[in-house]
């Protein structure tokens, strides 16, 4: 099945929730849509499952217009955010309406239950109702359910976002093995790009109720369209220097210049945005090549396994992630460094001019 | 057991609270002559007389039998109108729902007096007066909107979600109704039935005015007791014990919810 969107706009009120939404997905593609909150992932969801009506444009099944068909009459599934089921109904009963409803035997419907409780590990709750369940197991219960019927249409709106974090990495592997068994088109909303890449398949920037970029999950992280795509799609999001470029030399402010090579080179004189991702900035040399910065701490965040350190250089807020447990006072001087094959070019709208090669990416 | 004396105070309270009642029940099992001739705690010399002349004469029993037709009768009409009514304030925006929605409470708001004469001649006309459907209908204008009320709160507190989850899963809306959402606002039920059973059980006005015979209220045989022999006053008090009872039944079942009732729902 093929399923697209186009020309979608949805207002409420005065108030734009999507515009100008262009999307086509083949059957048995995993998609992700990656927009940090109130991008319109949920609105968008809304209306490919048939829920909310879009203002203008339409929705099509294999060319077929469902636009304003009703969810009944549909095939897809739907899990939420919040954990929803039946809470007068057992879990077994809960995972097993949908197959009641659509008329099947109930060996059948004992056999398919069981089968996805086994693959969601809630083959022993059967009998339990969803209040006695952890979070964890409510949200595997309506998971089950949406994956129980052959949906053409698979949506999830941010499935794991209320579950702790053990939880989340646990339940994102073993579902990342189950999309990629199902021949039906899978989407999944999330507003973290380590969940969004670690999914793959396709990925849909989305920003303010509009498509950012649409493309492969690797291929978007590599070439980023924009600064803002570029910003959502790290955390923390990437870091931008106002940049001079002129004939020989790009001048990052504070009498500091990098030669034009490398993937530099040729770039027309003029106004840039040098972006540099936060794992890219090091507080001691790594190589002879590298550039040094000098800044003022902010403040450093100590997580474990890292430390981000913030800091303004030149005007604009800057991030460095480094491994490993780092001491910085605030208000401490620091010098930090970076490889400028490691920038990302923008211009001054933000349109990305080249990207570091591949394997410097 | 230490009391302290917040207790003291509050039983003291309850005592005073307790008092009338206490003095309704003790003069139930007394009879008229010692009631009037002496002041006593307990009674002297123990009678059910006064149920059994209740139980027996059928001008008494009938008057429950009346009431609880109408009330019943009102309390099935005021859910079933109100549970639709209830989930599309509660699920759907349409023009001027927020007007209509106060506008069914402002029903309340008006003395029962005021309807009075509109129903007896409209009633008179249509020939349902003294018929336990009048009285129902006529207490339907103050208890649908409150039902209204209380249920919307409690059908507010469910998520959008399973509706749209049972919509998906391919319930029809009459299935997804009966079998998903009325049992999740059956404390809301449970809760509104009690208010609309309570309301029209204690409404003496319109019931007496609506009815002649047939359907006479129990309140209304109440207060015509008075007889040649005088006042009968133990039968009287039997009568009001008996009329307290139902409403402690209908209590118990909903105790938990009263809260959130008198609240309408929205706690």
């Amino acid at each position: 099945m093929s399923f697209s969107i186009s020309k979608v706009d949805k207002r409420v009120g005065r108030e734009t929730y999507l515009a100008d939404i262009d999307l086509h997905l083949e059957s048995g593609s995993q998609n992700v849509i990656l927009g940090r909150t109130l991008a319109g992932k949920t609105t968008l969801l809304r209306i490919m499952a048939g829920l909310d009506r879009p203002s203008r444009g339409g929705i099509a099944e294999n060319g077929k217009d469902v636009t304003g068909v009703s969810v009944r009459k549909r095939n897809v599934a739907m899990v939420y955010q919040q954990f929803v089921n039946y809470p007068s109904l057992s879990v077994f009963h809960n995972i097993a309406s949908p197959l009641k409803l659509a008329g099947m035997a109930k060996a059948d419907i004992t056999a398919r239950v069981g089968s996805v409780a086994a693959v969601l590990h809630i083959d022993h709750l059967l009998e339990r109702l969803p209040q006695e369940l952890s979070g964890g197991q409510q949200q595997r219960t309506a998971i089950a359910r949406a994956l129980v019927k052959d949906a053409s249409l698979l949506l999830l709106d941010e499935p794991l976002v209320n579950l702790d974090y053990k939880l989340r990495e646990e339940l994102r592997t073993e579902l990342r093995d189950i999309f990629s068994k199902r021949d039906s088109i899978v989407v999944y909303t999330t507003t973290e790009p380590s969940e969004a890449l670690m999914l793959g398949g396709n990925l849909v920037v989305m920003h303010e109720g509009r498509v950012l970029q649409t493309g492969r999950a690797e291929e978007v992280y590599r070439c980023p369209a924009s600064v803002t795509v570029a910003e959502i799609l790290s955390d923390p999001p990437i870091n931008v220097l106002r940049t001079r470029v002129d004939q020989t030399m790009a001048h990052l402010g504070d009498g500091l210049s990098v030669p034009l090579d490398g993937h530099l080179a040729g770039l027309a004189p003029g106004d840039y945005f040098f972006g540099v991702r936060s794992h890219h900035l090091f507080l001691h040399r790594q190589h002879p090549r590298d550039i040094e910065l000098h800044a003022r701490v902010e403040l450093a965040e100590i997580n474990g396994s890292e430390t981000f350190i913030h800091m303004t250089y030149n005007g604009r807020p800057l991030v460095v992630q480094e491994e490993g447990v780092h001491q910085r006072r605030i208000d401490e001087a620091v010098s930090f460094f970076v490889r400028p094959r490691k920038f990302y070019i923008f211009d001054r709208d933000g349109a990305l001019v080249r990207a570091p090669l591949f394997e410097d990416a | 057991m230490k009391v302290n004396g917040r207790q003291i105070v509050l039983l003291l309270y309850l005592g005073f609270l307790l008092l009338p009642i206490y003095w309704l029940v003790n003069m139930s099992f007394q009879t008229t002559e010692e009631i009037l001739g002496t002041f006593s705690l307990v009674p002297e010399k123990f009678t059910l007389a006064n149920y059994r002349m209740i139980f027996t004469d059928s001008s008494w029993y009938m008057g429950y039998i009346n009431s609880i037709k109408y009330v019943l009768l009102n309390t099935v009409i005021s859910l079933s109108v109100a549970l639709p009514a209830a989930y599309a304030f509660s699920r759907f925006r349409f023009l001027g729902d927020k007007h209509m929605f106060f506008w069914l409470l402002t029903n309340r708001m008006s003395p029962p007096a005021v309807f009075l004469l509109p129903f007896f001649n409209f009633y008179q006309t249509v020939g349902l007066f003294d018929t336990h459907i009048a009285v129902a209908l006529a207490h339907c204008l103050f208890n649908v909107p409150l039902a209204v009320w209380i249920l919307e709160g409690f059908m507010s507190g469910i998520p959008r979600e399973i509706d749209e989850t049972a919509f998906i899963d391919g319930y029809s809306f009459p299935r997804f109704f009966f079998t998903i959402f009325i049992p999740l606002v059956k404390a809301g039920i449970g809760v509104t039935a009690f208010f609309c059973f309570m309301f029209s059980w204690v409404e003496l006005l319109l019931a007496r005015t609506l009815t002649t015979v047939n359907a006479k209220p129990i309140a209304a045989t109440m207060t015509r007791t008075i007889s040649a022999a005088g006042m009968d006053w133990g039968g009287l008090a039997a009568a009001g014990v008996l009329t307290m009872i139902p409403g402690a039944i209908v209590i118990w079942f909903v105790r938990n919810y009263m809260a959130k009732g008198f609240a309408l729902g929205r706690v």
